[in-house]
């Protein structure tokens, strides 16, 4: 068994352990921690296959900005977790014969199939050059797959005024100024055209004192 | 004994059975339920890459790439309705979610 192997192993092991723990652990924050060990295995999985930028990636994207995401809503809302974790194991026997039965046909399938796979193919054509797989990976995107790319990106853009739009409130006691509103305005709802008598009678006689006092 | 291409799917099949034991266990938990689907897009990922490897194909790891770029969109707007949620009802338990049962 050679080094690779072995890594492989390993990693493999401490995946299935922590994907365990993240669905069995009481505490979500304890999820997210154990949800972020997993990832880091994946990303060294996805090493040993050579995909060294979807590694990179899932470690900057995923531990990095959607765990710290996870993390954040976790601590910020006040969770009930006895509430949360009652009847916890009641469904347990089902969800573990259909993930049984899930697991073994899945693996009978592939492990038949593909145990007598090839020998892995390496991606590029010429032999002895330097293979850089973010530089095959962003020629890929940039031409053949540009349009999917593009759609992509307004799908981020989508989700980040989505995410906005619905978390944002308004505070009851802000003072800002609707410009629709002020655009709509009328003439008559900022002037009162008051008629004025030319010459106003005095509101009270003027007091005289007496100068006899 | 080598490690083939059947290891790394099976492992994926494994992951993916894990995830959905965890649906069924954590039916209550809406965090613990979009950590799960966060768990299966990640098996899922494992198994393109494996492919794209063993078969000598770049578009798998091209897949991956836009999986991954949806999957940041879904987990953000998820846990976006998900604080819009607790705001309105002060608890992420699945089950209080009944008002569109008719």
């Amino acid at each position: 068994m050679d080094v690779k192997s072995a890594l492989f192993y390993v990693f493999a092991t401490v995946l299935l352990f922590a994907a365990l723990r993240v669905i069995t652990v009481r505490n979500p924050v304890h999820a997210a921690l154990f949800l972020i060990l997993a990832f880091f295995q994946a990303s060294g999985i996805w090493m040993l296959l050579k995909a060294e930028f979807l590694s990179i990636t899932l470690v900057l994207v995923y531990v990095g900005a959607v765990m710290v995401l996870f993390l954040f809503v976790v601590m910020m809302i006040d969770v009930n977790i006895e509430a949360l974790k009652k009847g916890f194991w009641s469904h347990f026997p089902l969800a573990a014969s259909i993930g049984a039965v899930l697991a073994l046909e899945l693996a009978s399938v592939l492990m038949g199939g593909f145990r007598s796979a090839p020998s892995p193919i390496e991606l590029s054509a010429a032999p002895g050059t330097q293979i850089s797989n973010t530089k095959d990976l962003g020629v890929a995107l940039y031409t053949h797959y540009l349009y999917p790319l593009e759609i992509a990106a307004v799908i981020l853009l989508v989700a980040i005024i989505a995410a906005i739009a619905l978390t944002m409130r308004e505070r009851k006691d802000n003072k800002l100024q609707d410009p629709a509103e002020q655009i709509r305005v009328k003439p008559s709802d900022r002037l009162r055209m008051v008629k004025v008598e030319a010459v106003q009678q005095p509101l009270m006689t003027p007091v005289v004192e007496d100068p006899k006092t | 004994m080598n490690v083939t291409l059947g290891h790394y799917l099976t492992l994926g099949a494994v992951l993916f059975a894990l995830s959905v034991i965890g649906i069924f266990l954590n039916r209550k938990n809406l965090i613990v339920l979009l950590m799960a689907i966060e768990l299966m897009l990640l098996a899922v990922n494992t198994n393109f890459v494996a492919f794209s490897y063993y078969l000598g194909d770049m578009q798998g790891q091209i897949f991956v790439f836009f999986i991954l770029t949806v999957a940041a969109a879904e987990s953000a707007i998820g846990l976006a309705i998900l604080v819009l949620l607790f705001r309105n009802r002060s608890s992420v338990n699945v089950d209080e979610l009944h008002s569109l049962k008719g």
